[in-house]
């Protein structure tokens, strides 16, 4: 903004609205505040009314997310001696020992495995036909990519029943490989889309003067093209793995046990114990590395929410 | 022995380039490239979806596999449309889109006007914003039915709080006539940024030069704000309400993990009354149909829409 500019806002304007953005801010982020609050509070605190902002912190909510318990006798208890280790401390309190693991570190890693699974191959796909629709004449172009992303209109359930009738012929069912290739298909209609107006930006001439230096096409999309696309293709990629990060519907329906990610389980922790501060827990955990890729992305934020439609 | 500087060239050149065949030709890589992935779209989209239509005319059950198939022909679509719990479940759907689009415009659109102002840390605020957008719906859903719990939850207090109500005297999911509006609460909070920034990117697109000389002709700031911005902005509003629009038809994984479609069957989106005909009731070739009207609803309702945004946009 020119400093002759007569639309500049006066100083009184701005502090006004600075004042009501952050006021929306601090509104915005109190309930992710408070879930992160309540991972550290005691079962008791939680429910506690009114709703306690001091409260003494504690381990309990995530000792109980990741371990499953049992209940023991006074005599038992006593047989064992003293808790060996400090989480063993917070179990005994509740005359309780440790029975194993829970399942959330399993649902942790398969929402791990299937989404950077599936965020690799609709990347790799994503950018072979990103950099085809944008360099070469393909017959009906835009009908294909009208195509392709047109198959993200449909709603999730419509299409999860002949694809739950097809995993179960195929034995996909319940698999991680059945997952990566949903989410991958889920996912590479985002991945062309952005990755085709990454590539259209970056200039012909680079390749042109590759190919006149004796570079086959290949050789030239993969040494010219590949290393300027890389801020593209690295932002296309964290956006497919927060899409298949988050992903409920064809997870609760296509996935049970093995292959189960942790969106459907975690709404499971609850139980009939109502312990909210293990809920809290594994949300926070489930929830962090998102926050942390959204700041990352910021800049790119827009382009990727909007398949690219809104660059800036 | 003297050389042109074009035969030294020549003979620098190594010869490998010169022989080379050149490789694969352009048409046949762009076949390459493209070919994965209109296979997987066409194995994992469009095969489902004709067998989706194929099934829409039968009485199949998915957890009856031995059971003989009739074929019913259109009976399924015609027993759909004339069944009065569709409708019931397209009017919440409806009210919850109306509500969110509304809530979402109008709190983003307010919003990205006072980023805009540019005040000092802006870019910080705008990322704190944004942070609820890019979270797991599912688990979302999931951790408001903790700040909408009676008595204890946060929602409730800070409500209390400032209206003075009892906070165990209400129950927002829990309720026939609040659970409705729970689930636009939480869906306005999430995604009030995804407008906003859309709209942040619309204002930022409007050139100074535009205001300078409505100032020049003495135009009031009210009047700049209804000729300049807001025609300016309409076309990127009117995308955010397309994605917001079609995402919000769709929606299942948030509402079903807040309300479950509860209580009663209050704010059972279309998306949960066809998850509990195909995967409760089993009735595949009903649901089927179901997923294909809703298909075709969706789709004809965006293709409406684009042309009228891109009437907008021509303006």
């Amino acid at each position: 903004m020119s400093d002759f500019s007569v639309i500049a806002a006066t100083p009184r304007q701005k502090w006004i609205a600075g004042s009501l953005v952050v006021l929306y801010a601090v509104i915005t982020i109190l309930p992710l505040v408070w879930i992160v609050a309540t991972g550290f509070k005691s079962p008791a605190d939680a429910i506690a009314y009114p709703p306690k902002v001091v409260f003494e912190p504690t381990l309990e909510g995530y000792v109980n997310l990741f371990t499953t318990r049992s209940r023991a006798t006074p005599e038992t208890l006593e047989t064992l001696g003293p808790p060996d280790s400090w989480y063993d401390r917070i179990v005994r309190q509740y005359g309780m020992v440790i029975s194993g693991p829970s399942r959330y570190g399993e649902r942790f890693l398969n929402s791990v495995i299937i989404g950077f699974g599936s965020t690799f191959l609709s990347v790799f796909l994503g950018t072979l036909a990103a950099y085809a629709f944008s360099r070469f004449k393909v017959p009906l172009k835009d009908d294909l990519l009208f195509f392709i992303l047109s198959t993200r209109m449909m709603p999730p359930i419509a299409v999860a029943i002949p694809i739950f009738l097809m995993f179960r012929t195929l034995g996909l069912s319940d698999t991680h490989l059945g997952m990566i290739l949903l989410y991958t298909a889920v996912n590479i209609s985002l991945s062309v889309w952005l990755l085709k107006g990454f590539i259209d930006e970056i200039p012909r001439e680079y390749e042109e003067a590759a190919l006149i230096d004796g570079y086959t096409r290949f050789q030239a999309f993969r040494k010219v093209v590949l290393p300027q696309a890389a801020t593209g293709i690295a932002s296309t990629a964290i956006f497919c793995l927060i899409f298949a990060w988050n992903e409920y519907a064809f997870a609760v329906l296509l996935t049970s046990g093995t292959a189960q990610t942790a969106p459907p389980f975690i709404p499971t922790i609850i139980g009939v114990g109502k312990d909210w501060p293990a809920v809290a827990a594994g949300t926070t955990l489930f929830l962090i590395p998102v926050m942390v890729f959204t700041i990352m992305l910021r800049k790119h934020l827009l382009r990727g929410i909007t398949f690219g439609a809104v660059r800036k | 022995m003297t050389q042109t500087p074009i035969e030294r060239a020549a003979a620098a050149t190594p010869p490998a380039i010169v022989t080379r065949v050149k490789g694969i030709s352009d048409r046949t890589l762009a076949w390459i490239f493209v070919a994965p992935t209109i296979f997987l779209l066409l194995a994992i989209n469009i095969f489902p979806l004709i067998w989706t239509i194929r099934l829409s005319l039968t009485n199949y059950r998915a957890n009856r596999t031995n059971a003989e198939v009739e074929w019913v022909g259109l009976r399924n679509y015609e027993r759909i449309l004339t069944d009065g719990d569709i409708w019931h479940s397209m009017q919440a759907t409806a009210h919850f889109l109306i509500w969110t689009i509304v809530l979402q415009v109008l709190i983003g659109f307010t919003l990205a006007y006072l980023i805009n102002k540019k005040f000092k840390g802006n870019d910080l605020w705008t990322t704190i914003i944004v942070l609820p957008m890019m979270l797991s719906p599912a688990v979302v859903g999931n951790f408001w039915t903790f700040l909408y719990q009676p008595q204890i939850g946060l929602f409730n207090y800070v409500v209390s709080f400032f209206s003075g109500v009892d906070p165990s005297s209400f129950s927002m999911i829990g309720s026939v006539n609040l659970a409705p509006w729970a689930i636009v609460i939480v869906d306005t909070w999430m995604w009030t940024p995804f407008v906003m920034l859309i709209c942040l990117a619309g204002l930022r697109s409007i050139p100074d030069y535009i205001y300078e000389a409505a100032a020049i002709d003495r135009a009031s700031p009210w009047r700049q704000f209804w000729t300049i911005t807001v025609p300016m902005v309409l076309p990127f509003l009117m995308l955010a309400v397309l994605f917001r629009g079609i995402e919000n038809f769709k929606m299942f994984d948030m509402v079903t993990l807040l309300t479950g479609g509860g209580p009663g069957s209050t704010t059972e989106l279309t998306s949960i009354t066809l998850k509990r005909e195909a995967f409760e009731k089993w009735r595949t070739g009903y649901s089927s149909a179901y997923a294909i009207i809703l298909f075709v609803t969706v789709f004809g309702l965006a293709s409406i829409y684009v042309k009228a945004l891109n009437k907008v946009k021509e303006r």
